[in-house]
């Protein structure tokens, strides 16, 4: 029976080196956080200012350090499965912007060819990402037999499942914590518990306080950490990996963050009581890691702004890629459905 | 040839499947330990041990969750549903999540998996242990629906689900597990979406399902004693469905019955005559008729539950009344 959560703190940066964070890595961190920010923007302001976006699309801007501190952690072929709330964890695992903004715009040169949208984005097998459900909760129990079958495989793979708070209290949750617990399988069950199920603050849908102490009722090793420090989060994701190579089993992380816009971009969040808000945005990730590493002089503001400025260039080409693709052509949806041979 | 029962033949299906290949595994509640609650499953884990033949807790929606995870990763599992009312429970997971996998990913993911279940209509399990739904099912393309009627059929379908690309929900008839049949050695193959015609005639066909096949033909029996030759025709599965060899049987009978052990209303036969009526109208002769349960949860009472079920009496009522 595993006795606690265990809290991770946040680590300083003179611990960073320790922990492996590199100044390469550190510089991957901020380019990811970046290109997450900017590209939620974008498509923030081509939904509600451009009119060229349309559909349901849940932004993750604010939870940036949770899907690059994470990411950072596994190897490249270490599969994730995302959810709704998925534009991070795509562009976290190096998938290309204009493929992820072709795929919101619907166009065939998209991650999933136009046939899966903003709540599917990161199903790229390519780069590890191995699938996105839009029903909240259900990738965990799928999570359980893609760790079932790295488990057969003996590479030392491990995966990882993100979900938001909203996901456990569903029953998938619960039965695919215990079955992972039982089989002892190499995932890692991430929570992003960014304060709200759609309009629903998390203290509204849950009579305990911690998120994290859920797993323990499973013999699931739990771990809870600040959702807006990357390196806590890359540090206790990477400890979490470390443990399920070595056949110790699965790890609960709860990462605390919030949501900074509403549930979905049309949705105002008015719900939200005043100075929450202000609050929250005293938290991002992204001014904290810029804040610390300059401090520290671990990287130079010149690198950073430079790097910002690449990805703004790459974030505007995406979405000029994504105008000019085409869209497939309905005769050809058919052969999707079923297997037609290779 | 040798017999073997309907549940037998299931299990030298997977058996001789996870002797093919390393990659089939079994996960379910009680396949393991206990040999399956209709023991299909039984001397697997002996056989196989406990990494290929999984039990489970009661979680329906996390063994075929699990079964989907394992097949995007390449494994072919083969879980169990102990009845097919529990698939209500883990429909999620079939419908929403494994049958548009291959699609929403524009034909990346594949998920080779089979979802056993079984109906126990007529083995007095009363309303929540004896519902057949898989029109229910037959309603979500990415899925194909398979319904064995024989151990035979039980033998070369689970096969041939098990090779199959695309999640295949295989719904055995738990009246017939203990039926007797002849079943080949070895390499038997039925292949998905291939009718078989259990009976030529020209008088009427008959279109039936799982245990409803067998009323039909015992229907044909009474049937022939009177001059009417029915052709029974068992389609196997109904995704993908045969209508070809249905239609074949009904432009040269012009008359058509369905037999069924779902409710009538929205059920197997509603699909079969709306496809007949689009495809060979001007062959009719006269309406089609479906022989099914009637629209109420199934009865406990032996009795009842016996005046419930489609039967051959019902099914040679309908043919007199469209031949007199």
């Amino acid at each position: 029976m595993v006795a606690s959560v265990s809290v991770v703190e946040d680590v300083p940066p003179a611990d960073y080196s320790k922990h492996g964070l590199t100044r390469e890595k550190l510089l991957w961190m901020w380019r990811k956080m970046v290109e997450i920010r900017l590209f939620e923007e974008k498509v923030e302001e081509l939904f509600l200012v451009k009119g060229l976006l349309i559909g349901p699309a849940h932004l993750c801007y604010g939870q940036e350090a949770i899907a690059v501190g994470a990411v950072a952690a596994l190897r490249s072929d270490d599969p994730i499965i995302s959810n709704h709330r998925g534009h991070g964890h795509a562009l976290a695992k190096d998938i290309p912007p204009r493929l992820v903004m072709a795929e919101l715009f619907g166009k065939a040169a998209g991650t999933c060819k136009g046939l899966g949208g903003s709540m599917h984005v990161a199903i790229y097998p390519e780069k590890g990402a191995l699938y996105s459900s839009a029903i909240v909760g259900s990738g965990i129990p799928i999570a359980v037999g893609v760790g079932l079958a790295l488990q057969r495989e003996k590479a030392g793979r491990v995966a990882a499942v993100f979900f938001g708070d909203g996901a456990v209290n569903t029953g998938a949750f619960h039965e695919g914590m215990n079955l992972a617990a039982l089989w002892r399988v190499p995932v890692l069950f991430i929570c992003e518990n960014n304060m709200y199920a759609m309009s629903t603050k998390v203290e509204r849908t849950m009579a305990v306080e911690s998120i994290a102490a859920r797993g323990l009722a499973y013999g699931v090793n739990c771990m809870a950490v600040n959702g807006n420090d990357v390196a806590a989060v890359y540090a206790a994701t990477a400890q979490a990996a470390e443990r399920a190579r070595r056949g110790e089993g699965p790890t609960f992380l709860e990462c605390k963050t919030y949501r900074r816009k509403g549930h979905g971009v049309y949705d105002k969040a008015e719900y939200r009581p005043p100075g929450e808000v202000e609050e929250g945005l005293k938290k991002d990730p992204l001014t904290r890691f810029r804040r610390v590493v300059l401090e520290a002089g671990l990287l130079t503001a010149a690198e950073m702004d430079s790097l910002e400025n690449e990805v703004k260039r790459e974030v505007e080409d995406s979405v000029k890629f994504a105008q000019s693709s085409n869209v497939l052509s309905f005769s050809e949806l058919e052969k999707y459905v079923y297997f037609v041979g290779e | 040839m040798r017999e073997l029962t309907y549940s037998e033949a299931l299990r030298e299906a997977l058996r001789e499947e996870m002797l093919r290949d390393s990659r089939v595994i079994l996960m379910g509640e009680d396949i393991g330990v206990y040999g399956g609650a209709y023991k299909v499953t039984q001397g697997l884990l002996e056989e196989f041990g406990p990494e290929r033949v999984r039990d489970t807790p009661i979680s329906e929606s996390a063994i075929v969750g699990s079964a989907i995870g394992a097949a995007l990763m390449g494994l072919r599992p083969v879980a169990e549903i102990m009845y097919m009312d529990f698939m209500t429970i883990c429909s999620d997971q079939l419908v929403t999540q494994a049958a548009k996998m291959r699609f929403m990913s524009g034909g990346k993911l594949s998920v080779p998996m089979v979802v056993r279940t079984q109906y126990s209509l007529g083995r007095v399990h009363g309303s929540q242990h004896s519902q057949f739904f898989p029109v229910w099912f037959l309603n979500v393309p990415g899925l194909k629906v398979v319904l064995p009627s024989t151990p035979s059929d039980a033998k070369g379908l689970l096969k041939a689900a098990i090779r199959d690309e695309d999640p295949v929900l295989f719904v055995e008839t738990g009246l017939l597990y203990r039926m007797k049949g002849p079943v080949p050695e070895g390499e038997h193959f039925v292949p998905l979406g291939k009718a078989e015609v259990k009976r030529r005639g020209n008088s009427l066909t008959v279109v039936a399902f799982s245990r409803a096949v067998h009323e039909a033909l015992a229907a044909a029996q009474k049937l022939e004693e009177e001059g009417i030759e029915a052709e029974v025709i068992d389609p196997r599965s109904l995704r993908p469905l045969d209508l070809a060899a249905i239609l074949d049987s009904v432009r040269r009978t012009g008359v058509l019955i369905i037999a069924e052990d779902d409710v009538k209303t929205g059920g197997i036969g509603a699909e079969i005559a709306a496809s007949v009526m689009e495809e060979a109208f001007d062959y009719l002769d006269a309406p089609i008729l479906r022989v099914a349960s009637p629209d109420m949860p199934v009865p406990f009472s032996p009795s009842l539950e016996r005046e419930y079920m489609p039967n051959s009496d019902k099914i040679v009522q309908a043919a007199r009344k469209l031949l007199k």
